[in-house]
């Protein structure tokens, strides 16, 4: 009953924001750029979500999800430009490939554990953009030209798949025993989860939304290159899930929409742009060093101060 | 009086690098006993348990439980066949809460799948329902119930101890094993735990194994223990005989204790 009151309101949330968006993009409030910077925002948003199923809640420290992005980019972009594929179909080939890569990455390299497993997916991330570097199919270090298809639509409902499939995942006996992982892997086996089983599970999910927000991304920027999906972009998604706090799904999405807009901001000044987002990371880290949220959920800090009203 | 076989260890050993950690290891357990295995630091102890429960592969022997081989089996499969256990260390998941931790180990016998709860098809519900209920019921058992919205690692030391044992019988084992389940506790808290022990037993038709080195609860709750030093056994027995054997005097105590003994 509570439940599904919760559920009911939260679509009703999701719902409100869409049609303000949309409303204030039709009436022309915000122009190109601004549509631009939402979209890029859910980019960031599907990134966050879905590395932070792998490092946030299965505690699989993995700094290659740019690499999983870029195949989710590319093969999109190939179903739209060379086989004429609907943009909706291009996305889901996407999602399902980069989730395959992660199922093929995941499986030899999760037996690793802590700075080993970084180092491998790391590698494995280099790997795949090398390869897209050397086919010429996608035209190799110059890029491929992709026509522009994504909207504020598309990626809303994107951000929205990606976060209703990880959120259920997650409050489910399967999330449970991903957490437990986190917690203490030796336990976990102990108490009889398969813990490879979980960690590879987790990683694939992972995989296949970043492959998501590739296809957006792709289908966004009218071309896509290889270098665009080196280990720096892993770094800024990896710091997206550090800077919500490592396990919090809405601290993921507050910190992809705030430095989203530190971003956006930032660009009017080119010259002390680092210097500034760096500052930015700095002092949050030191003021909040487990995260803007720590491992809480912003719903599970709302209870509480109702809690604390009720018994008063 | 026959009872059945459980547990048959027979010349276990294992070998890191060079050294041999544990050899010759032969240990059985009948359905429903209460054995201990006692020694002195070092003598094996935890490994034989680590061996016992797949965290560690023994290099040599063989391991039957209930009529199953399950040597080599990788630890949650060792779990899924009915044996469960503590740590010696307290492994708590610490930042998930107390019924989240008994939930856990619930997990095994839960059946609903991941493309269910992703979708959450009438399945999740009812198999999460299924699952609250019992983990509720374990923790009313050992009275943590009032503590289950709490994080396991707020909770006070002694009942950390007791959440673990609740979190190893949510799996619902034939066999316990208890890793120095009174380490760190005073008096009361350890009369507490060899009364919750003798209780768990009786109602959950339980066999236990347990490592201690509090001797007044070993020789007050165990019909039988095992000795281990130096990773070989050295005896075994009722409690009477073993507090009589002058092997057991020496490994605790040293060889010229027992020379003043018998002079």
């Amino acid at each position: 009953m509570k439940k599904s009151k919760a559920f009911l309101s939260y679509s009703i949330l999701a719902l409100v924001i869409y049609a303000a968006v949309q409303v204030m993009i039709s009436s022309g409030m915000i122009d190109a750029y601004y549509q631009n910077m939402l979209v890029t925002m859910c980019i960031n948003i599907m990134l966050a979500v879905s590395l932070h199923i792998v490092i946030g809640i299965t505690g699989q420290f993995s700094i290659g999800h740019a690499g999983f992005m870029a195949v989710g980019a590319y093969f999109s972009a190939i179903a739209t430009m060379k086989f004429g594929l609907p943009f909706p179909v291009a996305i889901l080939i996407g999602a399902v490939v980069a989730g395959l890569a992660g199922l093929l990455v995941g499986v030899p390299s999760l037996r690793l554990k802590g700075d080993y497993l970084a180092i491998a997916t790391l590698g494995f991330a280099e790997i795949i953009r090398i390869v897209f570097v050397n086919v010429e199919f996608v035209g190799g270090a110059a890029g491929m030209v992709v026509n522009q298809m994504s909207n504020w639509t598309y990626a809303y409902v994107g951000v929205i798949l990606t976060i209703l499939v990880i959120a259920n995942f997650t409050n489910s006996r399967h999330g449970r025993g991903c957490i437990s992982i986190r917690e203490d892997e030796i336990a976990a086996d102990a108490m009889g989860i398969n813990t490879t089983y979980y960690k590879v599970v987790a990683f694939t999910i992972g995989s296949a939304f970043a492959g998501v927000a590739g296809a957006i991304y792709a289908h966004n920027f009218f071309i896509i290159q290889p270098t665009t999906f080196g280990f720096l972009k892993s770094f800024d998604i990896l710091i997206l899930v550090v800077l919500g706090g490592l396990g919090s799904l809405s601290g993921s999405v507050i910190a992809a929409v705030f430095l989203t807009f530190v971003t956006t901001y930032l660009a009017n000044f080119p010259e002390t742009r680092m210097i500034i987002y760096s500052l930015v990371l700095i002092i949050v880290m030191l003021y909040r060093p487990t995260g803007l949220l720590g491992t809480k959920e912003i719903t599970s800090v709302f209870k509480f101060g109702k809690r604390g009203g009720s018994s008063a | 009086m026959t009872k059945e076989l459980l547990l048959k260890v027979e010349n276990v050993g294992i070998q890191f690098g060079g050294l041999k950690a544990v050899q010759n290891v032969n240990i059985f357990l009948n359905q429903g006993e209460l054995v201990g295995l006692i020694g002195p630091n070092g003598a094996g102890k935890t490994t034989t348990f680590n061996m016992l429960t797949g965290v560690y592969q023994p290099t040599e022997g063989s391991v039957i439980f209930n009529g199953h081989n399950i040597k080599g089996l990788q630890p949650y499969k060792v779990t899924s066949m009915g044996i469960s256990r503590t740590f010696q260390n307290i492994r708590l998941f610490k930042d998930m809460t107390v019924l989240d931790n008994v939930k856990v180990a619930n997990h095994r016998l839960a059946k609903h799948n991941i493309i269910s709860s992703i979708l959450r098809l009438p399945s999740h519900f009812k198999g999460e329902a299924e699952m609250e209920k019992q983990s509720i019921e374990f923790l009313k058992i050992f009275g943590l119930d009032i503590y289950q919205n709490d994080l396991a690692k707020n909770l006070p030391y002694g009942m950390q101890r007791r959440l673990e044992i609740a979190r190893a019988l949510a799996a619902k084992p034939k066999l316990l094993l208890l890793d120095e389940p009174a380490a760190g506790m005073n008096p009361q808290e350890t009369q507490d735990l060899m009364e919750l022990i003798a209780f768990i037993r009786k109602e959950f038709d339980l066999t236990i194994l347990l490592i201690e080195h509090d001797m007044h609860l070993v020789m007050g709750i165990c019909e039988r223990i095992y000795v281990l030093d130096h990773g070989q056994l050295i005896a075994d027995g009722n409690p009477e005989e073993i507090r009589n054997n002058p092997k057991v005097i020496e490994a605790y105590l040293g060889e010229e204790v027992v020379e003043d003994v018998k002079s």
